[in-house]
């Protein structure tokens, strides 16, 4: 993580080639706040044929769930989310254009593939740090499907918003490359399961 | 005999529903600063910065320091001698959590049944509560709020005997690593071991809301606390899974007695959140 890089949305395809897994950005312009349940209807509108609430070409989507705003503000804490549950939706999305996604966790083999034959990146933003994350946000307006709630698709316009690259177009991977760089040799690692692989679900 | 209105346990609920998830207690915070000082990889010390800097601004501001704000967990201790008045203990701890939600602006996160309709109650209800009879005349409270980026990660299994402290050691590692960054490490371990399955989960529970840095009374399951501290690590995951030498915060175990022929094994997952506090009434 040596270069800290400003990046305004939306992005374009030499924006994300340009950024390496580790990369450290600031990241400014409009980002669209989706999470399970908006996922689940914008794959079913797809589905059916139907057009989108919001734009998705060169667009960014944050995986976020706010808490509610109190008088004057504009948004409550509003931290990433686990990305791996929007993993199933996620390659349909990139197919239309997605070009980056802010979460938190790992991404399925699936969506690592589609964001590389895509030209799409993964930024992870630090879970749990919804009171400094939501001060960067600067405008929150809910765009689409109201009647969700916290769970609404928001457009959300960012200003020095701080996180780091967790997956690029090339295939490198923040959380593998860190933890073979941290590990140490009295870790126990159980045959027959790759480390961090998620259980089950 | 003495009496204590249920109306003092709902105000009580209500405050640390709101408290712990906004303040941060002077161990944690003194913990998470120590982290921050340790942790080589700078990876995982940019996701410390951001994780102390986020808790001074909550704090500051009064705002919840993250957006899940958490299903309510509460362990509820009642003295044999005390006598509760005015309605339902279940009760009275539950408007508790609903006035806190609704006055602290918490987000409300609890669906009324898991698998179909899947609605949200809309106003945090209802906790979990564990009632404990225990000798005295008082109440004591522990209250917790789980987020589930954790709680989703966590496991239990019941082990033969033979697997004994390696077989524990192993599952515990792994259940770590198979949590990664999705548990929002440092994370703190919770371990419970023996009684039957719902009793090692529970226990998993019990040491997850212990203080921090609190050890276990045996001298051996505390040095097993602190080799489970040193293995989890050792796994290179790191602050929020950046990578890093800070895996976890704490590993605490509670222990009790079991059968012959199993070794009931849960871990219960923390976030680097820790939400929880007491109360004596």
């Amino acid at each position: 993580m040596s270069r800290v890089q400003r990046l305004h949305t939306p992005l374009t395809e030499e924006d994300v080639r340009d950024l390496r897994a580790g990369d450290r950005v600031l990241l400014a312009g409009v980002v669209y706040g989706a999470r399970d349940a908006a996922h689940q209807r914008l794959v079913a509108a797809l589905a059916e044929g139907q057009e989108l609430p919001i734009p998705l070409k060169n667009q960014v989507i944050y995986y976020v769930g706010p808490a509610p705003t109190r008088p004057g503000e504009v948004i409550g804490p509003a931290g990433p989310t686990t990305a791996m549950r929007m993993d199933p939706y996620t390659p349909q999305l990139l197919a239309r254009g997605l070009r980056g996604m802010i979460g938190k966790g790992k991404r399925s083999p699936e969506v690592r593939a589609a964001m590389m034959a895509r030209g799409a990146v993964y930024f992870v933003a630090v879970g749990g740090a919804a009171a400094l994350l939501a001060e960067r946000i600067r405008r929150a307006e809910v765009v689409a499907y109201a009647d969700l709630g916290t769970e609404a698709i928001r457009l959300l316009e960012l200003e020095d918003f701080p996180a780091v690259v967790g997956n690029d177009v090339y295939g490198g991977d923040l959380f593998e490359a860190g933890r073979e760089a941290y590990r140490s040799s009295v870790a126990v690692s159980p045959p027959g399961r790759a480390p961090g692989e998620a259980p089950g679900a | 005999m003495r009496t204590l209105e249920l109306q003092h346990v709902t105000q009580e609920v209500r405050r640390l529903v709101q408290s712990i998830n906004v303040h941060t207690a002077e161990p944690t915070m003194a913990r998470l600063v120590q982290i921050l000082e340790r942790e080589p990889s700078p990876s995982g010390r940019e996701a410390m910065r951001q994780i102390v800097a986020n808790r001074q601004i909550a704090s500051a501001r009064q705002v919840p320091m993250c957006q899940d704000t958490g299903m309510v967990v509460v362990f509820a201790e009642v003295g044999q001698d005390l006598r509760l008045s005015g309605g339902s203990l279940r009760d009275a701890v539950a408007a508790g959590v609903r006035e806190g939600y609704a006055e602290g602006y918490l987000r409300n996160s609890v669906v009324e049944e898991p698998l179909f309709e899947r609605r949200n109650t809309g106003d945090n209800t209802p906790p979990v509560i564990h009632v404990d009879l225990v000798p005295g005349d008082r109440l004591r409270l522990v209250v917790a709020a789980k987020g589930f980026g954790a709680e989703n990660m966590s496991w239990a299994k019941v082990l033969r005997p033979a697997e004994g402290v390696e077989g524990v050691k192993r599952e515990v590692v792994r259940c770590v690593e198979e949590a990664g960054p999705n548990a929002c490490p440092p994370v703190v371990v919770g371990v419970g071991l023996g009684g039957t399955l719902e009793v090692a989960a529970l226990l998993a529970k019990k040491a997850v809301v212990r203080p921090m840095g609190s050890r276990n009374p045996d001298s051996r399951y505390a040095a097993l606390e602190l080799e489970l501290l040193d293995l989890v690590n050792a796994t290179g995951i790191g602050p929020q899974g950046w990578g890093g030498a800070n895996t976890a915060m704490d590993v605490r175990i509670e222990h009790y007695p079991t059968h012959i022929a199993a070794i009931p094994l849960a871990v219960n997952l923390d976030c680097h959140l820790c939400r929880h506090a007491e109360a004596i009434l």
